[in-house]
């Protein structure tokens, strides 16, 4: 148990929860969106701003566990000049690695995240500010839950 | 060692590891309750209140003498007038449902608490919502530590037709007085609704000298099986409400175009009951009792003001509630700077203690505190002090395995 703890709880994720990046509210973004886990209370905005199809800032606030902290900061950071496209794809992405369908060798940082499929509980927290942030591209505004859209 | 042998609950007895302190939660049951299930389907199961054959009569018997067992457990002298319900939860909704409808009306006041439970707060709120009347929140003292009666009282007028407060508080362990805060609605001619699903597991409750008209409690918490609760109300409020649900069993006659209802308390039992239910509540009762209500209270107000001292003595550690000596039950809620609960509770479960992380189903509390979660601990009669050594250990080496 101890050991997969230590898989969990990555020195990254320990950091980034600490200090996380993009920890701010967004002025002139084109899209925001709130995510809510009401089992915990966790609760996350993340603030996009596209130039055209590029994703030249994102940004996050919120309440939550170091997983979903950490997650919200290493999101912005990844998708940050990317496109719309591969954005979405880097969530899908992320999904798989942290429900275990992946071991995301070719995640960089994200890989971090690999432990969480051995706490199902968790997997909630990891994916929180990814589903808000996709909800941010898709409808420009908008909150949504985790329950039940997370599968 | 606690108050019982940890041999006397099955689960407990075959994982010695286990620190369970999630009792608020639900508690762990013991085998006589396990066995008292079994026995009834062994030796006993038919549909109660309807067969003629001496099965039947069996079942109906069994049903009926845990009702007659829990009533006299909880101080209720009329034991037709508590219901058998699901839990808190359905009771609180049915008397909101079938008396509210009847009763409130546009331009009524409802009072509840800030310190509820969600099943105490929302079919109150949503009542008010659905006839148009006023819903008014009591608010805690300033220093967060207990309800404030003045302004509780001050928000009780002629207006004023239901004052839904919980005995004890899931959230902090906060306890209330019920016979004032009875007394102050019952003075207006309101409806003084009381949770008591943290209070009947833990002390002597006496419902009957509370002054309460209705009293909400849950069977799993206190010993006896999920599914299986009631709710007791006065006998009058009882034969003028309405019933909450329609079906087999409530009724009296059934004409083309009319009904009419069976007795208390049948009339708010629509449908085939919760038998085997009722026959584990009445086996856990059966348990509390032998162990003692007096000496359960003691046992855990005592590792609930040990828990509270010891988890305040750690560096980052802000324990919440009243204070150690104010403290009456086992219910300790605390927060750790830097860690938060949900991250708190997984690394405590690698060390197999099982705490509570969140906002224990009082929203409405933790968004007026300020704080989005916290971790709690609630200690009952299997608990004993190696348990809290444990629990403070584990704690204190949380903050250096998040870095900090």
């Amino acid at each position: 148990m101890s050991a997969e703890l230590d898989e969990l709880y990555q020195s990254i994720i320990l950091d980034q929860n600490r200090r996380p990046q993009n920890f701010r509210a967004m002025e002139s973004s084109t899209g925001h969106a709130d995510g809510v886990n009401p089992m915990c209370g966790d609760q996350v905005t993340v603030w996009v701003k596209l130039n055209g199809d590029t994703l030249e800032d994102v940004s996050f606030q919120g309440q939550g566990c170091s997983i979903s902290k950490a997650s919200a900061s290493l999101m912005t950071a990844a998708i940050k000049g990317k496109t719309k496209a591969e954005a979405e794809k880097l969530f899908d992405d992320f999904h798989d690695l942290i429900t275990g369908k992946t071991d995301g060798a070719s995640m960089g940082r994200l890989k971090a995240f690999g432990g969480v499929f051995r706490f199902p509980l968790r997997v909630k927290c990891a994916s929180l500010a990814w589903h808000a942030m996709k909800s941010a591209l898709e409808t420009g505004a908008g909150t949504l839950s985790t329950e039940p859209h997370e599968g | 060692m606690g108050l019982v042998p940890r041999s006397d609950f099955p689960l407990l007895a075959k994982h010695p590891e286990l620190v369970y302190l999630d009792s608020a939660a639900t508690s762990q049951k013991p085998r006589v309750v396990v066995d008292a299930i079994r026995a009834y389907y062994d030796d006993a199961n038919a549909n109660p209140h309807r067969g003629a054959y001496r099965l039947s009569g069996l079942a109906t018997e069994a049903y009926h003498n845990a009702r007659a067992q829990v009533a006299r457990f909880l101080g209720v002298a009329d034991a037709d007038t508590l219901i058998f319900t699901r839990g808190t939860t359905e009771s609180l909704n049915l008397l909101a449902a079938a008396w509210g409808r009847a009763n409130v009306v546009a331009g009524d006041r409802i009072v509840v608490t800030r310190m509820e439970h969600h099943a105490n707060f929302v079919p109150w709120q949503q009542l008010a919502l659905a006839v148009g009347a006023e819903f008014c929140i009591a608010e805690l003292t300033a220093d967060g530590t207990a309800l404030d009666l003045v302004h509780l009282a001050s928000l009780i007028n002629d207006r004023t037709k239901v004052v839904a407060f919980g005995h004890v508080s899931n959230a902090l362990g906060v306890m209330h007085d019920v016979a004032a805060i009875s007394a102050l609605a019952r003075k207006v001619g309101a409806l003084a609704v009381c949770d008591g699903a943290q209070a009947v597991p833990h002390l002597s409750v006496g419902i009957d000298a509370l002054g309460v008209d209705a009293y909400a409690f849950s069977g799993h918490k206190m010993l006896g099986p999920m599914g299986i609760g009631g709710l007791v109300v006065r006998r009058a409020i009882l034969e003028k409400m309405p019933p909450y649900q329609f079906g087999g069993d409530m009724i009296s006659l059934v004409g083309d175009e009319r009904s009419t209802w069976n007795v208390i308390p049948h009339k708010f039992e629509a449908g085939t009951p919760n038998v085997e239910g009722a026959v584990g509540l009445g086996a856990a009762v059966g348990y509390l009792e032998s162990v003692g209500m007096p000496a359960i209270h003691e046992h855990e107000t005592a590792l609930g003001r040990s828990a509270a001292l010891a988890l305040a003595a750690l560096e980052g550690v802000t324990v919440l509630g009243p204070t150690a000596a104010q403290r009456s039950n086992g219910v300790v809620s605390f927060v750790v700077d830097g860690v938060h609960p949900h991250d708190l509770s997984q690394i405590l479960d690698a060390q197999n203690i099982c705490v509570r992380a969140g906002h224990h189903c009082a929203q409405p509390l933790m968004r007026k505190m300020g704080l989005p979660a916290t971790t709690r601990a609630s200690f009952y009669i299997y608990n004993d002090a190696t348990d809290v050594a444990t629990l403070r250990d584990a704690v204190a080496h949380a903050r250096t395995r998040l870095g900090y």
